[in-house]
């Protein structure tokens, strides 16, 4: 069950966003789940509350967003809810080139935790990283 | 204070990095990496048995990484073919991730080796999630198993570069649908290219070498629809360069539901 090195990736990017942000306990993470990730939201949740334990998101909920795959077909510019198990020709002109707009997700969308800075006049902005 | 913030992050970045470094460290030796899929007992063992001997015999220098959860089995018989060879034993770990298989080539991979072939830990769902710096990832499935596993487990012969069928010599006894299977690995990942083999018939022997070898001369790999991404169209519509500050120095409960916290 490849939920557990999931689960233990998203707590353990989750930490390191906290602590480099001075936070004290992590309330929630919403999470996008695409629909072709290859992820079972239930059993992520499993295993996310196991891999919270003893770390700054103890007690943490998992938030999680379904997002549904969609594809686009480059000749006729079709655009279609792929399905599952999907169908990734255009439906229209049976196009085998399509490109996948959404539904590979598997992304920390947001998190809510305390912490106990100050709220500035102009609020700083997040590291972003890839 | 309690306080909302976009993090943005794909939860399997470190691997995709790991990944990528993984594939240009390999390039930088002259290496291609196959990674291979199936399920337990699809017969990926007995490909490669012969795909490695296939090299040998031609002089080819390749290398074989083998991952399973217990046992030195598959290394011994892959040693067999007289190529360096290695079994990792992946601890209770159903696939294997970019940094495990760095790691393990780290001191072991062979100067000069132009193929490395990873058999992953046989399972058709963990493994596909994973890419280890690989050039060219194979899907297997054996005639026994059914003509609708691509449409059971999408990712991983969605993912694939090159899809094989293993076991052909019993296609007949077992009924196998050969067109059905065709069309279903078509509905998932339109153009890949569908390998027949069968080692006890001496079918397809050493073609999967071809296809991995001509990744090695530069020529384009499939690429999957579902590994095809548009360059400029972003995941989300939203501007994410926000942080949501909430004035609040006490624990309170949000006046929107979670999901929708990001607007």
């Amino acid at each position: 069950m490849h939920e557990m090195s999931i689960a233990m990736a998203v707590v353990g990017q989750v930490e390191e966003a906290a602590r480099a942000a001075g936070a004290t306990a992590v309330r929630s993470v919403l999470l996008q789940v695409g629909e072709l990730a290859g992820v079972v939201p239930d059993a992520l949740g499993f295993c996310f509350e196991l891999a919270c334990a003893d770390t700054v998101l103890e007690g943490c909920e998992l938030v999680t967003e379904a997002v549904p795959a969609r594809a686009r077909c480059g000749p006729c510019a079709d655009e279609w809810l792929v399905g599952m198990p999907p169908e990734l020709s255009c439906p229209v002109c049976g196009t085998v080139t399509a490109e996948l707009l959404t539904g590979r997700e598997l992304q920390i969308v947001s998190v809510r935790w305390e912490d106990d800075r100050v709220p500035a006049a102009t609020p700083e902005r997040t590291p972003q990283e890839r | 204070m309690c306080r909302v913030v976009d993090l943005q992050q794909a939860v399997l970045a470190k691997n995709d990095l790991g990944a990528r470094r993984l594939r240009e460290e390999l390039a930088a030796r002259g290496t291609i990496a196959v990674n291979l899929l199936s399920s337990p007992g699809s017969g990926k063992t007995a490909l490669l048995e012969g795909e490695l001997t296939a090299a040998r015999e031609r002089g080819v220098p390749v290398a074989a990484l083998t991952a399973d959860l217990a046992t030195e089995n598959d290394a011994r018989r892959l040693a067999r073919s007289g190529v360096p060879v290695k079994q990792v034993l992946t601890d209770g770990l159903c696939h294997l991730e970019a940094e495990m298989l760095a790691g393990q080539l780290d001191g072991w991979l062979p100067e000069g080796t132009r193929l490395l072939f990873v058999e992953n830990v046989g399972n058709l769902v963990c493994p596909a999630s994973y890419e280890l710096g690989e050039s060219l990832r194979v899907a297997l499935a054996s005639v026994t198993e059914g003509e609708d596993k691509p449409l059971k487990y999408p990712t991983a012969f969605g993912l694939a570069n090159l899809v094989v069928v293993t076991k052909t010599d019993i296609a007949e006894a077992v009924g196998f649908d050969e067109a059905a299977f065709r069309a279903n690995v078509q509905q998932v990942n339109p153009g890949v290219e569908v390998l027949l083999t069968s080692v006890r018939g001496g079918v397809g022997r050493g073609e999967l070498l071809e296809r991995a070898l001509a990744v090695h001369a530069g020529e384009p790999v499939h690429v999957p629809v579902m590994a095809r991404r548009p360059a400029q169209t972003p995941l989300h519509e939203h501007d994410h360069e926000h942080e949501h500050e909430h004035e609040h120095g006490h624990e309170h409960e949000h006046g929107h539901p979670h999901p929708a916290l990001h607007l």
